[in-house]
């Protein structure tokens, strides 16, 4: 390896002057390196390259002068405009509440019933109510409240807890068969132990009550099912309020009502879980829920704006 | 491979084969099931392999004596076809994963189909596989040339090579197992970590030897770059993946950091994997293809001597960048912020020389597809520098950070600067080690080039209109202080804008298909080695 530093010796300059190759294109001369054919260009260093750099560093001294910049072993410089992300953030969110603290607080107690007939207090708060619905319930209950298969349509009116904007509000504040100590609880009990043959006589016998008219009381199913259900189910199925068993003679169904889903929930039993919300949104919010999700049920007309 | 090795050389490397399979033995004894068990069996199955192709040539003639004095081309040919493979892997997982973000009810019921696996086989693919295989071949080429040495070294190469191929396939299979630490770009488990760590130091090693052989006075500046990539990973992969395994048979491990640091260690180990692995190394694949292709000299030496310390200086420092707003310290985030705007000048120094040294080419750029390659990588280097600096800036962050904009930049950088700079020099090296004067088809290197340029810009134009969108969609409120959208109905606005990733995405996918027919086909019409390969000495001497 040859590490001379001369420019005469280097490959491509003359040997007299040093001076090296000029790029016919640009008129530079070369730097005289030569590597497997790639050569440089000696062009002087851009000026602009200068002040990009100058005014970049520019605009960093005047950062680290206003903002907190440089740590200063357990301290760090402070920046003369004071600014400390925490209060920041902190203040931020203040000014986003007190927008909404006028029409919202009224939410956080008081009678359910007579803030929904206020018209002008509707008409602001449920577009928020409709965020809120769907950025915390969507998941489960879908974006306009239809439901799916295991979770229930809270847009249809049928009520399994309390049927008025006071009991959905508990609903939604404990939940049901959640970890709160005062969630509602629901357990539809598996019938695993139960004869194959009877369970397929109540799945048959379920599977016809909805909408029909007459009770079916001539068929097997109806016998088992006065024995083994009507204790949460109520009689011929019309529901009970009081156990969270959902009537089994109308329209609404949480999981499906046809026969090979009426086996299944009768061999491995069905205990739903709503979480509870109490400790993530606050009152009002769970108010402001409730309504808006009585609302969902209600013809259109009715309460609407 | 094993022919181009002495007898003596054969011996040494069936020796670390057979090593390798007693390493795996070990691994599946040790661990008996699970992630690590798995791992060994691979091990077990290439240490056997390497064993039975050094066997086959075991007796066959020793290579000729001269060999010293010519460059040692074959590992560089193993890495090209690595690099291969792994962008139709790393680029098909890639554009899966994009389609099951517009049609999320494709993912089938099997565990290691679902989109959190798949999502980093993907990232590693490209990244470690893809970009890693291309670095190490290209940094073999260079190396020797710019040096006119041959590497330092028979076997090591190829250790090098295997080694790493081997990390990065414990890696990505580990993924499909769900096995991961759950840090970006750094998902491997320690015994891969630590293995990614013997290779390295070898990796290391070996250029530095070979450098110490050279014939040259100065160090080309592409070497500098490929050594900055080499040795600042080291780094950056030794600290990020400090970690403790829970027992020493079992792929789990906590790590050592915890809290706001490992949130500081892992982006300042993710963002100069951006800067040394995705930038440094493929400057230095830049600064010696472009002048090697265009006939031209590189245009300021001085500023690619600036540009290169001014990126390996303000780098380092950029990381907390992408932790605005977080538990992070302020006056942390302030230093991201000022060092990322104040890197944009180096950065743009050196896309700007790549340009200019263009000038008294442009005709060569119109005609040539390859070297089009290479001109558009400069344009988007550029671009998403100037993109990566201005997000950097705080109160843009706030609208820019945890959207699909993120994505979008990641995107212009990698489809854009680093797969198109590959494939330039892929097009570059093919047809010159098979000793051709161009690829079997340039027809086909026209059609990769534009769809590769069509995905790319679609690509990072649906991610720039998604991004934006989600940004003002989350921060907008109502006159009465409520949220104006829902987070789902910001989701269900991303639907065109994901089609067209999707989109973008499967036309650079088939334009790396293109490739990787056309480069089979070269070297099936191989005639011979590269031309230059007698090593020239200095006339001086
Ligand atoms: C994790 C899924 C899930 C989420 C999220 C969820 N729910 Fe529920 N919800 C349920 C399930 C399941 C039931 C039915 C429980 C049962 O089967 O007994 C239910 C029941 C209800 C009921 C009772 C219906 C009746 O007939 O009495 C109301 C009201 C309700 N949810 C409102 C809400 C509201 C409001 C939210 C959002 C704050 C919400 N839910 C979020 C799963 C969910
Ligand atoms: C201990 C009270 C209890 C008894 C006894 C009981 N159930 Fe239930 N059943 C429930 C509750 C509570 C639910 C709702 C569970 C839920 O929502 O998760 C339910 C749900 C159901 C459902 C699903 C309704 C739907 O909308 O999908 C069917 C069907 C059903 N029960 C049938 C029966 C039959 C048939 C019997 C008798 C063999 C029976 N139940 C006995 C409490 C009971």
């Amino acid at each position: 390896m040859s590490d001379t530093t001369d420019p005469r010796k280097l490959p491509s300059a003359d040997p007299h002057t040093g001076n090296r190759r000029v790029d016919p294109i640009t008129g530079y001369d070369t730097t005289g390196h030569d590597w497997g054919g790639i050569t440089e260009l000696n062009t002087a260093f851009p000026k602009i390259v200068i002040w990009a750099l100058a005014l970049t560093f520019l605009y960093s001294l005047v950062a680290w002068i206003l903002l907190p910049a440089w740590p200063l072993g357990r301290d760090y410089t402070r920046g003369i405009l004071g600014l400390d992300q925490g209060e920041q953030a902190i203040e931020g969110l203040r000014e986003l509440t007190d927008d909404r603290l006028p029409w919202l607080s009224r939410f956080s107690d008081g009678d359910l019933r007579a803030l929904q007939s206020d018209a002008v207090l509707i008409r602001q708060a449920m577009p928020a109510a409709e965020r809120l619905f769907e950025d915390n319930c969507s998941a489960c209950h879908g974006a306009t409240g239809r439901g799916g298969p295991g979770f229930p349509v809270l847009a249809d009116g049928y009520w399994l807890w309390g049927d008025d904007p006071g009991g959905i509000a508990e609903t939604i504040r404990f939940g049901i068969n959640s970890d709160h100590a005062d969630a509602r609880i629901a357990e539809m009990p598996s019938f695993d132990w139960m004869a194959r043959a009877d369970r397929l006589a109540l799945a048959d016998y379920v599977a016809r009550l909805p909408g029909a008219g007459p009770v079916h009381s001539s068929l097997p199913g109806a016998a088992l099912f006065t024995e083994n259900c009507a204790a949460c189910h109520g009689d011929g199925g019309r529901g009970d309020l009081e156990a969270g068993a959902p009537s089994l003679t109308d329209d609404a169904v949480i999981y499906g009502q046809d026969r090979s889903t009426v086996m299944e929930t009768l061999s491995r039993g069905r205990r739903g879980v709503m979480p509870a919300w109490i400790d993530r949104l606050s009152a009002a919010e769970i108010n402001l829920l409730a309504i808006y999700v009585y609302r969902l049920g209600q013809p259109v007309g009715e309460g609407a704006q | 491979m094993a022919d181009t090795l002495s007898l003596f050389e054969r011996r040494f490397a069936l020796l670390l084969s057979i090593l390798l399979a007693a390493m795996g033995m070990t691994m599946v004894a040790a661990a008996r099931h699970g992630v690590m068990a798995v791992h060994g069996f691979i091990t077990i199955a290439l240490g056997v392999g390497l064993v039975l192709a050094l066997g086959r040539v075991y007796y066959s003639a020793p290579p000729v004596a001269e060999r010293a004095g010519r460059f040692y081309d074959a590992p560089t040919r193993l890495g090209i076809a690595m690099t291969l493979i792994w962008a139709i892997i790393g680029m098909g997982a890639g554009v899966w994963v994009s389609a099951l973000l517009y049609w999320p009810d494709a993912t089938p019921a099997v565990p290691w189909t679902s989109f959190g696996r798949l999502r980093p086989v993907h990232t590693t693919g490209i990244i470690f596989g893809f970009g890693g295989n291309a670095l190490i071949a290209t940094s073999f080429h260079v190396l020797q040339r710019t040096s006119r040495a041959r590497l330092a070294g028979s076997v090591s190469p190829w250790f090098v090579l295997i080694g790493y191929n081997l990390f990065c396939v414990w890696a990505v299979t580990g993924y499909l197992m769900g096995s991961t630490q759950s840090k970006e770009y750094a998902e491997a488990e320690w015994y891969a970590d630590l293995w990614l760590v013997v290779v390295w130091v070898t990796y290391f090693v070996l250029y530095m030897r070979t450098l110490a052989r050279r014939e040259e006075p100065h160090i080309y500046v592409a070497n500098w770059y490929y050594l900055a990539f080499i040795l600042v990973v080291a780094m950056l992969h030794i600290v990020n993946n400090l970690a403790l395994p829970l027992r020493l048979n079992a792929a789990e491990s906590l790590p050592v950091w915890s809290g706001v640091q490992d949130a500081m260690v892992q982006w300042w180990y993710g963002h100069n994997a951006v800067a040394f692995f995705l930038t440094a190394g493929f400057l230095g694949m830049l600064y010696y293809f472009l002048p090697v292709r265009s006939g031209r000299p590189i245009w300021s030496y001085r500023l690619s001597i600036v540009s290169f310390w001014g990126i390996t200086f303000f780098y380092i420092w950029v990381g907390s960048h992408h932790l605005h707003y977080t538990a992070l310290p302020y006056w942390v985030q302030t230093l991201g912020m000022t060092f990322s705007v104040m890197l944009l000048v180096p950065s743009w120094a050196s896309a700007g020389n790549a340009i200019a040294t263009l000038n008294g080419a442009w005709n060569k750029v119109r005609d040539d597809a390859t070297l089009r390659f290479m001109f558009v990588a400069a344009v988007f280097y550029g671009l998403s520098t100037f993109e990566g600096s201005f997000l950097a800036i705080r109160p843009v962050n706030s609208l820019s950070h945890y959207t699909d904009w993120t994505v979008g930049h990641v995107h212009s950088g990698t489809l854009g600067w680093v797969a198109m700079i590959v494939f330039g020099a892929i097009y570059t090296l093919v047809p010159q080690l098979s000793g051709r004067e161009t690829m079997a088809s340039s027809r086909a290197v026209e059609w990769h080039f534009w769809l590769a340029v069509a995905g790319t810009l679609i690509y990072v134009v649906a991610m720039w209109n998604a991004g934006i969108t989600q940004g003002l969609m989350w921060r907008a409120y109502n006159e009465n202080g409520a949220l104006s959208y829902s987070f789902v109905q910001s989701v269900e606005k991303m639907a065109p804008y994901y089609l067209l990733r999707t989109i973008g995405g499967a036309l650079f996918l088939a334009g790396a298909v293109i490739c990787v027919l056309n480069c089979r086909a070269t070297v099936l019409l191989a005639k011979g080695e590269a031309a230059d390969r007698p090593l020239v000495r200095q006339p001086a001497e």
